[in-house]
């Protein structure tokens, strides 16, 4: 089930197919593969390969769909340097970043301690990862209804509690905490699961062990599940922080990147640039920007969390 | 699996792996609650929207925390559907602007349908070909493929469109459906995996009687491989439903629109002043029901399917 555990087999059967059989095909199977593979080629040939030298090229030109594109050099990166809304998109989103990060992991990680300690149920599991399988769109409009500041039910409830309606999407200042929410209502049981499919694959016997240690409930949770559920925890901060990066269908259909520039994330920022404003170019130059900081991003928590070694070993 | 399950409460006596009878205990009934909320928080917003769905616009505002329906009507889901007219619409609190649900439900259908048949066969014949054959190149192309998964998707979406355009397929359901109907490099990744934990004894069997790869791959590996594959249809035929920003940008005409984008539209039609509100989540409930049927169904197999090999 997870990849960790597969690795190691997959592996060594790997090499072992490549040991007794094929003295009889000396060229091994390339035609075969190649007729297996073509489509799957065309697709990543033609929609990921092309797409991404075009990119790339695409960056350095000045570019309004009308017409060709114009080589310009580095102006586009110049100018964003210069870009006030740019700088703003990147702070927005880094700040979603963080608040999404924070918010998902710790309650995800505590959902998951309760799925493995106290209910194990599928069904249970199931219904905390409902939210996940609905869309972003529908994520959006219904924390939307839900938050209206006139007469969404939250707010109804705040008013009971004798507290001054807030305007989650409507203020400045609320604005991305909510799309946060949004999205962290959407991921939280599936981040759990993973988290849980994780401390699943920790044994039984060192959990004993340290049982006959004397080790508290704390000591056993900070010193042994922690460190054992690393690769895991890394993992799913790889995967949430690149997610959420990348948002763009809830602040679309809700707030439209304001109000003035709250929610202007950088893939919204990009959409307007190149599909409002029809500059490709720019737009593209923005795309490259923000591959190389996921690109960072990822290797970085790689590197430095070691996510890619077990301490089972 | 017992062990960890008795960690947590602390009250319990050192060594007893299971206890005969549960037994009251704070920490317990304390996680249990917890569980619950996080249920409910799952579950009541879905509640909130059928409730809402089945009130009438004007009642709304005045029973603004009542639980039930507030002016039971059917008339939020006639007019998503364009059953009413633009007068019994607008007397509800609608646009009157024609909306046809129908139509996006449709499109949403043809467009997941044809993007996961696509996408799950030539992934499978691809991971074949990374899993069974020996060819010179293999696992450098493998990880290639796998590298497009670090690509962000708005990256590869601006030069898309720009192809998809230039090849005049903009607004068209083949241009919608192009980029994702040859491969997912996770679909790839996931059955590659399978097949490599696959036995090889039928197929080494098979093989020696003389038969060719095709044979042994439609004959013996895919129904082997029926119920993973299974799977892999079902999570990219929801991810493909939910899909928003590609079919924004190249499916923005009624005729090709798909649900998600067909709800961003209603959402921003405001008639008099004030959403539609009733109408906007009986549109919103319309769009999740496919995928709360499939989840019905199939439920167990999805939450199985989420380990390290998640849905995206």
């Amino acid at each position: 089930m997870t990849t960790l555990a597969t690795r190691s087999r997959s592996a060594s059967r790997a090499a072992f197919s490549s040991g007794p059989r094929g003295s009889h095909r000396r060229f091994g199977d390339l035609r075969v593969a190649l007729l297996f593979i073509a489509p799957a080629m065309i697709g990543f040939v033609v929609f990921y390969v092309l797409p991404t030298i075009r990119g790339i090229y695409l960056s350095f030109t000045e570019y309004n769909i009308l017409g060709e594109p114009e080589w310009i050099g580095m102006e586009n990166y110049q100018a964003i340097a210069k870009d006030p809304l740019f700088w703003n998109s990147l702070a927005v989103t880094g700040q979603y970043v963080f608040l999404n990060i924070a918010l998902q992991t710790a309650l995800a990680l505590g959902l998951a301690l309760l799925m493995h300690n106290v209910a194990k149920s599928t069904l249970i599991r199931g219904t905390l990862l409902l939210p996940y399988l609905m869309s972003n769109v529908i994520a959006a409009l219904l924390w939307f209804w839900m938050l209206d500041y006139q007469i969404g039910v939250v707010n109804q409830f705040i008013e009971w509690a004798g507290l001054p309606r807030v305007a989650f999407f409507g203020s400045e200042e609320w604005a991305i905490p909510t799309q946060a929410v949004i999205n962290t209502w959407r991921h939280m049981g599936y981040t759990a699961l993973l988290i849980f499919a994780g401390l699943q694959s920790i044994p039984g016997h060192v959990y004993e062990v340290a049982k006959l240690d004397g080790a508290s409930a704390w000591q056993t949770f900070r010193k042994i599940t922690i460190p054992l559920l690393r690769p895991v925890l890394v993992l799913v901060l790889v995967v949430t922080v690149i997610g959420s990066f990348q948002v763009f269908d809830t602040v679309a259909v809700t707030t439209g990147g304001g109000p003035v520039n709250a929610t202007r994330v950088i893939q919204y920022y990009i959409y307007q640039r190149a599909f409002t404003e029809s500059d490709f170019g720019y737009g593209s130059a923005i795309a490259v920007i923000l591959f190389i900081i996921l690109a960072l991003v990822a290797f970085i928590q790689m590197k430095f969390l070691k996510g890619n070694e077990s301490d089972l070993d | 699996m017992t062990t960890t399950a008795s960690r947590a409460p602390l009250a319990k006596p050192a060594g007893r792996r299971r206890p005969s009878r549960p037994r009251f205990n704070a920490g317990r009934t304390g996680a249990w609650a917890l569980l619950i909320l996080a249920i409910a928080v799952s579950v009541l917003p879905f509640l909130w929207v059928l409730r809402t769905a089945l009130s009438t616009n004007n009642a709304l505002a005045g029973n603004a925390s009542s639980l039930l329906p507030a002016d039971f009507t059917l008339g939020a889901f006639k007019r998503v559907f364009g059953l009413q007219t633009p007068a019994e619409a607008v007397a509800e609190g609608g646009s009157g602007a024609a909306i046809d649900f129908w139509v996006y439900l449709r499109n949403s259908v043809v467009f997941s349908s044809i993007t996961t048949a696509g996408a799950v066969f030539f992934s499978a014949m691809a991971a074949y070909a990374f899993a069974r054959l020996r060819w010179k190149g293999r696992n450098a192309v493998f990880s290639l493929f796998l590298g497009t998964m670090l690509v962000p998707p708005i990256f590869t979406a601006l030069p898309n469109f720009l192809l998809i355009k230039n090849l005049d397929l903009l607004n068209t359901m083949l241009g919608m459906v192009l980029p994702y109907v040859f491969m997912t490099p996770f679909a790839i990744f996931f059955l590659r995996q399978f097949f490599l934990n696959m036995s090889r004894e039928v197929e080494e069997a098979a093989m020696l009687d003389g038969a060719k790869h095709l044979r042994i791959f439609f004959q013996i590996v895919l129904p082997n491989a029926a119920a993973p594959i299974a799977t892999l249809a079902l999570l990219t035929f929801i991810g493909q439903w939910n899909e928003y920003f590609w079919p924004l940008l190249v499916g923005s005409q009624d005729d090709v629109r798909v649900l998600q984008v067909g709800l961003g539209v209603f959402k921003s039609q405001s008639p008099q002043g004030a959403p539609d509100w009733s109408g906007l989540m009986a549109a919103t409930l319309v769009s999740a029901l496919p995928v709360l049927i499939l989840f019905a169904a199939f439920g167990k197999k999805i939450v199985n399917s989420i380990g390290f090999s998640g849905i995206k």
